[in-house]
């Protein structure tokens, strides 16, 4: 559905986004992240036909953005970042001038506009005027006008910012809902977000993408990824821990004193190669009669693998 | 089609949402009818006819119509409605025309609501109504000149006070040009014929030619030229920012 072909813009000297490429299928949700000044919104507002791309380009659903850019208009539904909607209307007044110029008219335009205030719940707020709702009421009032045609592409910068922990849920859930039939492209610096709600992710750093893959591949480069963590009411004896280390394919044990009297004593066995070793550790305990109270493996950790890619650490 | 309608809609909407509006009409109202009586002198002249009134109209113009178009891109580009704007299926040029239809019907709003004065006119004498239906028209389009030029002083900036001054400067030397005391002073530099070509290009010289009541060609399509040419070099100044 989207496809982006060495996709590029200068500001000037400052390369701001530098020959990217990726596509994305109907029914995936891409999660695009990087630091701030990444190049994410350039590459969103490129993508929208809000900006001409220094050089590249992409096609969505076929149509190019250069040559097409009307009909991408028209297939895309577009969320710019913090939602910027016309203040001194009511949010009726601006979805029905939204659907206006989206080019209903009449029954389909009521039924429409009703449909996707019930959708975003704005139903209390239908008739207050923006500039007088929160930053959430105005964030689902952009989330709306993006919605009103039903696209099949939707491009979402920032989709959940400044909404709190409800309504983040809620729009996650959207989301997804939506996700079977569209193609869904969103930026966020939440990482947890990123893991609940994509398929997949594409990291740029400096214009540049730096990975593309599932957030369980993505979390398969932490450096904590599949490393047993055991939790014990005793701390090891030295000769369990050597046992422990002889193990094949074990790289190396580490145990922790708990912080507080009460807490367990951690041990974390760390791998050679990132494979699974959860079921030798667990042998291994047994072999050498250890009470556990936890055993399990790491997933990894989705901050660090984002700081090693973008600091390049 | 639909869209510009839509669009000039909200436009409007906008306008009378806002305090803009009724401070606009009344201070165009207080000061059409102020300079009339004040400074024309509308009673001692003793002739039943609205020179007086149109006469400062070039005047008024110069900040009365910035005040009205200084807003229609600054504020969208200040607010962030203008990458809404121009991700809807709407064609370049049909933003830019809505736009400026609907800044100019609200001036038109305007300059109807002082039919009082015509009125009055018809009541104490006389009046010759086809050279005042003229001189209204003639009005409008300067308006419309003022309008565009006020638009792509809007495009360049997201600050509304750098449009207004900037328009008011382009506009003024608009007027200047056919100023009487101006032509006279370019007379002893240049000779007539520049002076004269230069004067050409003036509103107040077309906008005095129609208020005679003589609606020529010429002043037609130098009004409508402006207002033409206006609003492609807006929709290019628009265009250009994208893909800068």
């Amino acid at each position: 559905m989207i496809e982006v072909d060495r996709l590029s813009k200068k500001y000037g000297s400052l390369v701001a986004v530098d020959n990217i490429s990726f596509q994305v299928n109907k029914g995936e949700i891409l999660g695009f992240l990087g630091p701030n000044g990444a190049g994410k919104s350039t590459t969103m507002k490129m993508l929208s036909c809000f900006i001409t791309p220094t050089s590249g380009t992409a096609r969505i659903g076929g149509k190019d953005i250069l040559t097409e850019s009307m009909a991408v208009r028209e297939i895309l539904g577009y969320l710019p970042e913090s939602a910027p909607s016309y203040k001194s209307m009511t949010v009726l007044e601006f979805l029905v001038f939204i659907a206006e110029t989206r080019g209903f008219s009449g029954q389909e335009k009521s039924n429409r506009v009703e449909r996707i205030i019930e959708l975003t719940t704005l139903n209390s707020a239908r008739f207050q005027t923006i500039d007088t709702l929160s930053k959430g009421f105005r964030q689902r009032v952009g989330f709306a006008q993006a919605l009103i045609h039903d696209p099949p592409v939707l491009i979402l910068d920032e989709p959940t910012d400044g909404l709190d922990p409800n309504q983040k849920q809620e729009v996650r859930a959207l989301i997804r809902k939506m996700a079977e039939e569209k193609a869904i492209i969103l930026s966020t610096h939440i990482l947890e977000e990123m893991e609940a709600v994509c398929t997949r992710a594409v990291i740029i750093n400096h214009g540049r993408i730096v990975a593309d893959g599932s957030p369980q591949t993505l979390l398969s480069h932490s450096k904590m990824f599949n490393t047993v963590t055991v939790k014990l009411t005793d701390n090891l004896e030295a000769t369990t821990i050597e046992s422990l280390r002889k193990l094949d394919g074990i790289n190396d044990v580490k145990t922790f004193a708990p912080p507080r009297p009460e807490d367990p004593f951690t041990v974390q066995i760390f791998p050679n190669r990132k494979q699974d070793i959860l079921g030798q550790v667990k042998d291994c305990l047994k072999t050498n009669n250890i009470e556990i109270s936890e055993i399990y493996r790491e997933k990894g950790f989705m901050d660090e693998v984002f700081r090693n890619l973008t600091l390049g650490g | 089609m639909t869209q510009i309608t839509t669009l000039i809609k909200r436009e409007l909407m906008s306008y009378f949402y806002s305090p803009v509006a009724y401070v606009f009409i009344i201070i165009f109202m207080l000061s059409t009818v102020g300079t009339t009586f004040f400074l024309g002198n509308f009673f001692n002249a003793n002739q039943a006819s609205l020179e007086a009134f149109f006469l400062f109209h070039p005047w008024l113009y110069l900040f009365l119509i910035p005040a009205i178009g200084m807003g229609l891109w600054a504020e969208e580009r200040n607010t962030g409605t203008i990458e809404l704007l121009f991700t809807l299926p709407i064609s370049m040029m049909q933003a830019v025309i809505s736009k400026f239809l609907a800044g100019w019907i609200f001036i038109g709003i305007a300059l109807l609501l002082t039919f009082p004065i015509i009125i009055t006119v018809n009541y104490l004498g006389e009046p010759d109504n086809g050279v005042i239906i003229a001189s209204y028209l003639g009005s409008f389009l300067m308006a419309g000149s003022y309008l565009a030029i006020t638009c792509v002083t809007s495009s360049l900036t997201r600050n509304q006070v750098i449009s207004f001054i900037l328009s008011v400067i382009v506009c003024f030397c608009m007027v200047l040009l056919g100023w009487g005391v101006f032509t006279n002073i370019m007379n002893k530099f240049l000779p007539t014929w520049l002076s004269e070509t230069i004067s050409t290009f003036s509103f107040s010289t077309h906008f005095n030619s129609i208020s005679r009541g003589i609606i020529d060609s010429r002043d037609l399509v130098f009004f409508l030229s402006i207002i033409g040419g206006g609003l492609i070099i807006n929709a290019l100044i628009l265009e250009t920012k994208k893909a800068a």
